[in-house]
């Protein structure tokens, strides 16, 4: 028996590649919800209906969701160039807290149609830099920039807490570490009231579709392309190796940072240091379900939300401990990198 | 047959997905014999070995050394027989020292000590007994790649190898060294080893093995004694039909394009000296590793100079960039076309692009339709089969990569062309068709500046030839005058330093 | 001066034994993994499901030495996972080490959650106690710096000479090294680089999943989630430090644990002069730093990372 390289990719396996992946995913972890005594496909309901059956279900889904497409996103732009950002996490938090320290005090007093997308520019430049801290020490230095940016994701969480007990703190909070509110003119309209869905959702879906325009048809999208397939043969051809990385790293950082951005300003109003249950890691998730492409990490990002809005309601129904959720998720990263490496190989006798 | 054989391998059949690599080969090997097994690229050979060898398992047929039948598919087994295997691309690990190198897997795994001070011992004596010498402590990749063969083939020894295979033992070495070499070879079949090696390369062939098996499309198509054949005879049984090459025609150049004065590069070049005239080739000879990817670099600007003086069409350069020498008219053919030349995940038309994606961009967006309509011109005009502009580049086979690179340099009519190793590893019908794509650039008015490490090449093409050695370059010589002595004494670093080597022969 | 009389007292240096030893199981592990050519950053999960698991083990009435032994097993497994996938597979190496990160470290908030419904304090177990030596023991000073350890730091230690001596002075070590500079050439000397990575990942995933259980069953006596805090990222930088060796694998954590106690010791003298998060921050400053310093210098294996498909080159 050996493994033998598909000439052609058939487009039914890529497109099916996903499903299946989470299937298998929903199928080990319904093994794990049997063990913990719950009926299984009566919890798979109560997902579902979690999830997308209520109005506030449905509504929290797509509010999930939001942040894990700017994740996403970041991660799909930086993998595709063979740019290891794992420090998404990071970046959303310093996107964060960059907003909440300029939003209601350099930014007071602007109108809303100026400060709002000032402050996720501020939001996003943050993310950016957190970035190119690794990717320069990659190319100056030769450092991986997977272990790197990993580091970094702790530092940047302990600067927040740092801030937010510090500088940045709330005095009206009653000792609680969190910061200052980024005030209501900061705050993105809401899509729907009386919910928590914000127009970070629309923003997020822009933002994937600009994305893919990028990636499909600019020279930068060819160019960082080729970059991560070949180096050797990218600079054979003229592209500029470094320059290309880095604009790509300021797409990847600045999408993550602006994630941060949107979260504070679009859900919460103030930074805590559990604003994100590691959205910057289930980006990369969302990323790799959606095989690296901007507009199937929308999809992506709403089945992981959903997974997550899902078990959090049926967990509370049947006693079962919410981090199903968690574990489903990465299950069907796993099984995703398994079914996608079928859609290139076969198995021959 | 002559005494009772050592190997036999009988009815060997091996097929990958649609192709046949190898069809019910049977082969004899008598102790104390050298035979060749020769066969252009493609023929089998290496699958035929790697059969031998238990890294690949055959659909059908067997193996016997001395009698007993080998177990397919397992190294171990083979090595254990006495089968011993000096690799192409050598299987060393260069940080490990010598020793390490040799004592891999010679012991059994779960041994609580490794008797290293017996193995040194014992490859000191071995290595002595072969004239191979070498220090056991010295790390590999400290090596020159002379030495490296050489531990290479002590591995195969200590492991008491009785049957010795050598992949293409003279490619990366220099004349001498490979004479070294056959009277190595000489030594150990004296000794009582049985060789068989493998090669494309006639001479060699000739001078070294008594008998010849020849492949072709994974079939013996005939058997000789090296005594009792021809170069000739051998020439037309390995490529089976005559492929003509096209030849070159007597022109008249015209003035200096590029020009190289006392020209280094860091410490890979140093002092190098020569001109591309118009409608002229010049042809670079050399043992591979010698500066040719230097050169190569230097011109296709991906590396600059650290001194001495570039001209290109008599003006100086001092900063050279991949784009500025495309836009001048500088047509780049990469010496590895499937690491620098194209990238395999990509469309056609984005390799035919991606170099001058500036002619076919405006605003920072690509012009697609610009794009695949240049690369079905490519496809048509240089005879691209196996894809069309939207499918995956890696699905060409060598040949046709090859010509989809020649068409996006020549399809814009460049001044120079700079093809360094353009026919490595092609087939002798895409061999005849870049020589004639190279031929007609020349004919038309472009400079070509050709490395190749293949002799025959060189001189069919280049109008004038140098030699690179050591990252130095030799005098140039007109083709007419260079004979197979004088260039075998250039590659080898043997010239007058005055640069009057065309007279002084 | 207040902050060198720190090194002075015999504490600081027992916990800097404390400290090292999950760091040299986890860098031990890593080490063998990378040896034979293999990431793998499932390193962080897999102690983090190791500290579950030898906790969930004692917890439930087995021995402490049940509960690294079972540590290992599960650790041993989920190597076997991440061998299944980037070796047989070829797949990337990269992101299939962070999806074992991800799956083990929910699969243990999972599992301890199920045990542990509703915890207000987490439950406790009675964690390893030193092990009295005879005489050393019982020095003034050296006793309470250096020998006053549970069994488990020993054995670390001991591990990196074990391990020393495996990869440089064994048959099984040098078939290793081969694999992790050019499997090709282990292959070709008959040795089976497939089998020898797939037994690398699981041996090295069980060291990894001992240094977690160390966490529970010795230098705390409950487990909670997020625990292992980032050690297994500072391991995975610990071996570029090492250089993959062993030995220098063992000083690595000792000098990481050592700069980790006097920070801890120095917030106590310096108290709130200084955001105590700045200190926190230190390991991990630490480790990108030490990978900067090693990066162009550690003669990395030349096969790291890099896919062996037989046949394919």
């Amino acid at each position: 028996m050996r493994l033998e390289r598909r000439a052609h990719r058939p487009l039914v396996l890529v497109l099916l590649a996903p499903v299946i992946a989470i299937v298998t995913a929903l199928a080990i972890s319904g093994v794990l919800i049997a063990i913990a005594g719950a009926p299984v496909l009566e919890a798979y309901r109560l997902i579902i209906t979690g999830a997308f059956g209520t109005r506030l279900g449905f509504t929290e889904t797509l509010t999930r969701a939001t942040p894990l497409m700017l994740t996403g996103l970041a991660a799909a732009v930086a993998f595709r160039a063979r740019v290891w950002n794992i420090g998404a996490e990071g970046q959303f938090y310093l996107g964060a807290i960059a907003v909440a320290a300029v939003a209601a005090t350099v930014f007071s007093g602007w109108p809303p149609y100026l400060l709002i997308p000032s402050s996720l520019m501020v939001g996003a430049i943050a993310g950016m830099v957190t970035l190119l801290v690794p990717l320069g020490l990659r190319l100056r230095f030769g450092v991986d920039e997977v272990v790197t940016s990993l580091l970094i994701n702790f530092v940047v969480v302990l600067f927040v807490s740092m801030m937010i007990e510090g500088p940045l703190k709330d005095p009206l909070a009653f000792g609680w570490p969190q910061s200052i509110p980024v005030g209501a003119d900061a705050m993105l309209p809401k899509l729907i009231d009386r919910t928590r869905l914000h127009i970070g959702l629309l923003i997020a879906i822009v933002v994937a579709v600009l994305v893919y325009f990028l990636q499909s048809r600019t020279v930068f999208g060819m160019q960082s392309r080729a970059a991560g397939l070949s180096p050797t043969a990218a600079t054979f051809a003229g592209v500029p190796l470094a320059k290309t990385l880095i604009k790509v790293a300021c797409l990847s950082g600045g999408l993550a940072g602006l994630a941060g951005a949107i979260e504070v300003t679009g859900v919460k109003g103030y930074v805590t240091t559990d604003l994100s249950p590691g959205y910057g890691y289930s980006g990369i998730i969302v990323a790799m379900l959606a095989n690296l492409h901007p507009i199937g990490v929308i999809a992506a990002a709403l089945f992981t939300a959903a997974m997550f809005v899902g078990a959090d309601s049926m967990g509370r129904a049947l006693g079962i401990p919410s981090y199903i959720a968690d574990v489903t998720v990465s299950l069907s990263l796993l099984t995703m990198l398994v079914s996608i490496f079928f859609t290139q190989y076969r198995i021959r006798r | 047959m002559t005494a009772h054989p050592v190997l036999r391998l009988s009815g060997i059949t091996k097929r990958f997905g649609t192709t046949l690599a190898n069809d019910a080969i049977s082969i004899d090997l008598a102790p104390g014999e050298v035979l060749a097994l020769l066969g252009e690229n493609g023929a089998g050979k290496t699958t035929l070995m790697s059969i031998l060898f238990g890294h690949y398992t055959p659909d059908a047929g067997t193996v016997e050394v001395a009698g007993a039948q080998l177990p397919p598919g397992k190294p171990r087994a083979a090595i254990r027989a006495g089968v011993g295997m000096v690799h192409q691309h050598f299987s060393l690990a260069a940080n490990l020292t010598v020793l390490d190198n040799v004592m891999t897997g010679t012991e059994s795994l779960w041994q609580l000590k490794s008797s290293t001070s017996k193995a040194r011992r014992e490859l000191l004596s071995i290595a002595e007994r072969f004239g191979l010498k070498v220090n056991p402590d010295t790390r590999v990749g400290d090596l020159s790649v002379g030495e490296q063969q050489r531990v290479e083939i002590l591995k195969a020894l200590y492991n008491d190898a009785k049957i010795l295979i050598l992949d293409e033992p003279t490619a990366v070495l220099t004349n001498i060294e490979a004479e070294t070499l056959f009277a190595t070879l000489r030594v150990m079949a004296q000794n009582g080893l049985s060789l068989i090696f493998i090669s494309h390369k006639l001479n060699e062939v000739m001078a070294a093995a008594d008998r010849v098996v020849v492949l072709r499309g994974g079939k013996v198509v005939a058997e000789r004694l090296a005594a009792a054949t021809s170069r000739a005879e051998l020439a037309e049984l390995m490529v089976g039909r005559r492929v003509a090459r096209p030849v070159r025609e007597a022109a008249t150049s015209g003035p200096i394009l590029l020009e190289a004065i006392n020209l280094d590069v860091g410490r890979r070049l140093s002092g190098i000296n020569f001109a591309v005239r118009a409608g002229e080739t010049l042809g670079i000879i050399g043992v591979s590793g010698n500066g040719q990817t230097a050169l190569g670099h230097l011109v296709s600007g991906l590396v600059q100079h650290s001194g001495g003086e570039l001209r290109l069409f008599d003006h100086a350069v001092n900063q050279t960039s991949v784009r500025a020498l495309i836009e001048a008219g500088i047509g780049r053919i990469p010496e590895d076309r499937n690491a620098e030349g194209a990238i395999g995940e990509m469309a056609i038309w984005e390799n035919a692009v991606l170099e001058r994606i500036w002619e076919f961009s405006r605003h920072g967006l690509v012009d697609r339709r610009a794009a695949r309509q240049f690369a079905a011109q490519i496809i048509e005009g240089f005879d691209v089969r196996g894809g069309t502009p939207d499918s995956r580049t890696r699905l060409l086979s060598g040949g046709n990569m090859q010509k989809l690179i020649l068409g996006r340099n020549l399809q814009s009519r460049p001044r120079i062309l700079i093809a360094a190793q353009p026919t490595r590893g092609l087939d002798e019908g895409a061999i005849a068709a870049v020589h004639t794509r190279i031929l007609e650039a020349r004919r038309a008015g472009t400079g070509v500046l050709l490395i190749s490490e293949d002799l025959d090449e060189v001189v069919s093409l280049a109008d004038r030839i140098q030699a690179i050695v050591k990252g130095r370059l030799s005098p140039p010589v007109p083709a007419e005058q260079a004979d197979a002595r004088m260039l075998g004494l250039m590659m080898a670093g043997d010239w007058p330093q005055d640069g009057t080597l065309a007279h002084a022969s | 001066m207040e902050l060198l009389e720190i090194f002075a007292s015999a504490g600081i240096w027992g916990a800097v034994l404390r400290i090292a030893t999950p760091l040299i199981f986890g860098t031990l592990g890593a080490l063998v993994c990378e040896r034979a050519g293999v990431l793998n950053l499932g390193i962080e999960g897999i102690m983090t499901f190791g500290a579950m698991i030898g906790w969930l083990t004692v917890f439930s009435g087995g021995d402490l030495w049940v509960g690294l032994l079972a540590a290992a097993a599960f650790g041993a497994l989920f190597g076997l996972l991440h061998a299944g996938m980037t070796v047989t597979l070829g797949l990337s190496q990269h992101v299939t080490g962070l999806g074992i990160t991800l799956f083990a470290s929910s699969l243990s908030y999972f599992i301890f959650r199920l045990v542990v419904p509703l915890a207000s304090s987490p439950p406790t177990i009675e964690p390893f106690q030193p092990l009295v030596i005879p005489v050393l023991s019982t020095l003034p000073f050296f006793g309470d710096a250096l020998f006053n350890q549970t069994a488990p730091t020993y054995l670390a230690i001991l591990l990196a000479a074990i391990l020393a001596y495996v990869l440089f002075r064994t048959p099984l070590g040098l078939a290793v090294r081969m694999t992790g500079e050019n499997p090709h050439g282990a292959e070709a000397q008959g040795v089976n680089p497939i089998a020898i990575r797939i037994g690398a990942v699981m041996v090295g995933s069980a060291l990894m999943a001992i240094g977690g259980a160390f966490l529970t069953l010795s230098a705390f006596n409950s487990f909670f989630p997020t625990m292992v805090q980032g050690r297994g990222w500072v391991c995975i930088a610990l071996v570029v430090f090492a250089s993959w060796r062993p030995g220098r694998a063992l000083l690595g954590a000792l000098l990481f644990a050592l700069f980790d106690a006097y920070q801890l010791r120095l917030q106590a003298v310096l108290g709130k002069a200084v955001p105590y998060q700045l200190f926190l921050m230190v390991p991990y400053v630490l480790s990108i730093i030490a990978l900067i310093v090693m990066a162009r210098r550690a003669r990395v294996p030349q096969a790291l990372m890099q896919p062996y498909r037989r046949g394919e080159r």
